[in-house]
């Protein structure tokens, strides 16, 4: 008899009789906000997870605002966009000191730029999807992460995000969805929490009130 | 891992006689608690969520076999592989093989307690094969040589001070002068030294928090994002998980998250969950070309149907340890195996056998807080009462022990015959103890009087002094 054969049939042996499915649990209220709430809450969320959080009137404003908080924080005027449309057709040019270059990364690159599918305002979370424009690996290999997220893309609850994936991609989910609440942190050495562990140190988001 | 869970009171005496231990604990009866008692406050929906996330629980053991079949072929058609592995030794093999059929020299690892459990890292380096743990608690430890004594903070044990001796000790290619003085320097000098790492191995091997039915998906939750690199630079990523991970969909899977962190370490959401579904797709800029899920059993099956099913609910939060005054005296490596505390005294006479366990159900003042904050409701001390009877009628206690708990059993069955001894006994001991008011050695009782003195009875028993008041 083959392992999975075993398995199962100590599990069949034992289990108890089928108990109907229970649902999922409530929905917590705080995520049951629109419009300028929803803004509000998921900025607040992120920064308490200790994000930063910058807001855009359109994303016409996107590369100033990116190479403005690199400046602010002392950091490379360098920037790897993924190649994802809603980036890189922005204006980068505007940015003359801002060194861009569009692509994934090898660990190579100590800041990136993308897009995000999502924003989950009951935790400030982002969802970020894998794909051909949207690489994982710069999610978590650069120093400064910088996402861009558009307010039409943020929802209140997790269950909205579970339907909008749905929607999105059908029965097969991406390769990876990554759920990213707040840079990389530690609290391994005698519980005190530290930024930047393997992933980012920092992250920021840009949320675009109108794409 | 060879388990000293039968010396549990041998462990248990060394563990309060270590500064550094003692020490470093200071660190889990604080932070830990005030930290999810906070997140609760700020959630009025908690108590809500943990009576939905027992039934899910219930529910999904009630259709494991089920839910294991929808996931497996879900797995599949999104071109990964399900392993089934009743035994360590067959989960060992299954990821020895995969590794030696793509010729692995070095293999990352994020956090896997079932990886603890099949002793995954002693075997692949056996065979020549170089296991790096990439969370810094499970670095930490992995250098020390030690196995972890937390559930989700395996190196709660070490002190800073300590952490920065064992990195000088074994990262001898840095400068001997270089200031590690604060942690921050620590982490830096962890991070710089496993980027290298990363980017090199040939297999990433992780955990699972959840197994999704009906859509194949892995789940991992991580603060350090040290698995979203172990499973997405290396070429192959094996997910090494317990049958019970598994729930029916997404929703439910939110579920578990909206429990989990807030349970565990006091956070709204663990810095990164991932959901992982097949290898990387056409088109995708990164991710492996292997996706591999090696499902084990290890004894799980076998609670089902039994008074122990209910801890198959855990979802490895952690929260009873934090919470546990035993575990706060102790620390984790006392409970002898791969799991500490509460959880690891209903868990590990149920995976290596009540013969090689029965100090660990013992090890609890039945207080009860563990089940208070379990996120799904395991009853934990319930479960430690039945660990105890199954040891007595399996006659796993000494002589004098089973002859103690009889003599006990027929007085507390007795209530006529109770109340004539306890009149007796607290007379007797009331006069006896009346000049001292305590007892600093009583015969029978040397376990408590050598370590603090028993009170002397004053005046008249609790029945007494109830009847008088009537």
């Amino acid at each position: 008899m083959s392992a999975r054969d075993e398995i199962l049939n100590r599990i069949r042996a034992g289990r108890a009789g089928p108990k109907p499915y229970p649902g999922s649990g409530p929905v917590p209220q705080r995520g049951q906000v629109g419009g300028e709430e929803r803004k509000a809450l998921f900025t607040r969320m992120a920064v308490q997870a200790a994000a930063t959080v910058d807001r855009a009137s359109s994303r016409a404003d996107v590369p100033s605002l990116v190479k403005n908080y690199l400046s602010q924080h002392n950091l490379p005027a360098e920037a790897r966009l993924a190649p994802d449309p809603r980036i890189t057709e922005l204006d980068w040019a505007s940015q003359p000191l801002l060194n861009t270059s569009i692509g994934g990364t090898d660990g190579s690159h100590p800041v990136s730029v993308t897009g995000a599918f999502a924003g989950i305002a009951e935790t400030g979370t982002l969802a970020l999807t894998s794909g051909a424009s949207s690489p994982t690996l710069l999610n978590f290999l650069p120093e400064t992460h910088i996402a861009v997220v558009d307010a039409k893309d943020l929802t209140g609850t997790y269950e909205e995000l579970w339907e909008r994936l749905k929607a999105q991609y059908g029965e097969v989910m991406p390769r990876t969805l990554n759920l990213v609440t707040g840079p990389s942190r530690s609290g391994d050495i005698e519980q005190t929490i530290l930024m930047g562990a393997h992933g980012p140190k920092r992250l920021h988001i840009i949320l675009v009130d109108e794409p | 891992m060879q388990s000293t869970s039968h010396l549990f009171k041998d462990n248990a005496a060394r563990a309060l006689n270590d500064a550094h231990l003692q020490q470093a604990l200071t660190h889990v009866r604080t932070k830990f608690i005030t930290k999810r008692q906070d997140a609760m406050d700020a959630l009025p929906e908690f108590d809500a969520l943990r009576d939905a996330a027992r039934d899910l629980k219930n529910h999904v053991l009630s259709r494991l076999d089920e839910y294991l079949v929808e996931f497996e072929g879900n797995v599949v058609k999104n071109g990964g592989r399900v392993h089934w592995c009743a035994t360590p030794a067959d989960a060992r093999k299954t990821i020895l093989d995969i590794c030696r059929t793509a010729g692995a020299k070095t293999v990352t690892k994020g956090k896997t307690m079932v990886g603890e459990e099949i002793g995954i890292n002693d075997h692949l380096a056996a065979n020549g094969i170089e296991p790096i743990e990439t969370d810094l608690g499970e670095y930490i430890i992995q250098l020390r040589n030690e196995p972890p004594s937390h559930i989700i903070a395996p190196s709660v044990h070490v002190t800073r001070d300590q952490v920065e001796a064992t990195f000088r000790k074994i990262h001898t290619d840095l400068d001997p002068n270089r200031n590690l003085t604060e942690p921050s320097s620590l982490l830096h000098e962890a991070r710089v030294k496993l980027r290298g790492r990363f980017l090199v191995a040939d297999v990433g091997i992780t955990g699972a928090n959840f197994l999704i039915a009906n859509t194949g998906s892995t789940t991992i939750v991580t603060n350090e994002g040290n698995g979203d690199l172990t499973q997405t630079l290396p070429r192959i990523h094996i997910v090494l998980a317990g049958i019970e991970k598994i729930v029916p969909s997404l929703q439910d899977a939110g579920l578990l998250l909206r429990v989990l962190a807030r349970s565990a370490t006091g956070q709204e959401m663990s810095a990164y969950t991932t959901f992982s579904t097949g290898p990387r797709r056409p088109g995708d800029v990164d991710g492996p070309d292997e996706f591999h899920v090696v499902l084990v059993d290890n004894g799980r099956s076998k609670l089902l149907g039994t008074e122990f099913e209910e801890m198959l609910r855990c979802i490895r939060c952690g929260a009873c340890l934090n919470h546990c005054p035993i575990y706060h005296n102790v620390g984790g490596h006392a409970y002898g195996w791969v799991y500490a505390g509460p959880i690891g005294a209903i868990t590990t006479p149920a995976l290596i056998g009540i013969e090689h366990a029965s100090p660990l159900p013992e090890a609890s003042s039945l207080c009860g807080r563990c089940e208070q904050v379990c996120p799904v409701r395991i009853p934990i001390p319930k479960m430690l009462r039945h660990w105890r009877e199954e040891a007595f009628e399996r006659r796993l206690h000494g002589n004098r022990a089973r002859w103690a708990l009889k003599a006990w059993a027929a007085l507390a069955t007795r209530p006529a015959l109770y109340r004539l001894a306890m009149r007796v006994g607290v007379g007797v001991l009331g006069m006896l103890g009346s000049r001292r008011g305590r007892f600093s050695s009583l015969p029978l009782a040397e376990a408590w009087t050598r370590h603090r003195d028993l009170p002397a009875p004053q005046g008249r028993t609790f029945m007494a002094m109830y009847r008088g008041k009537k």
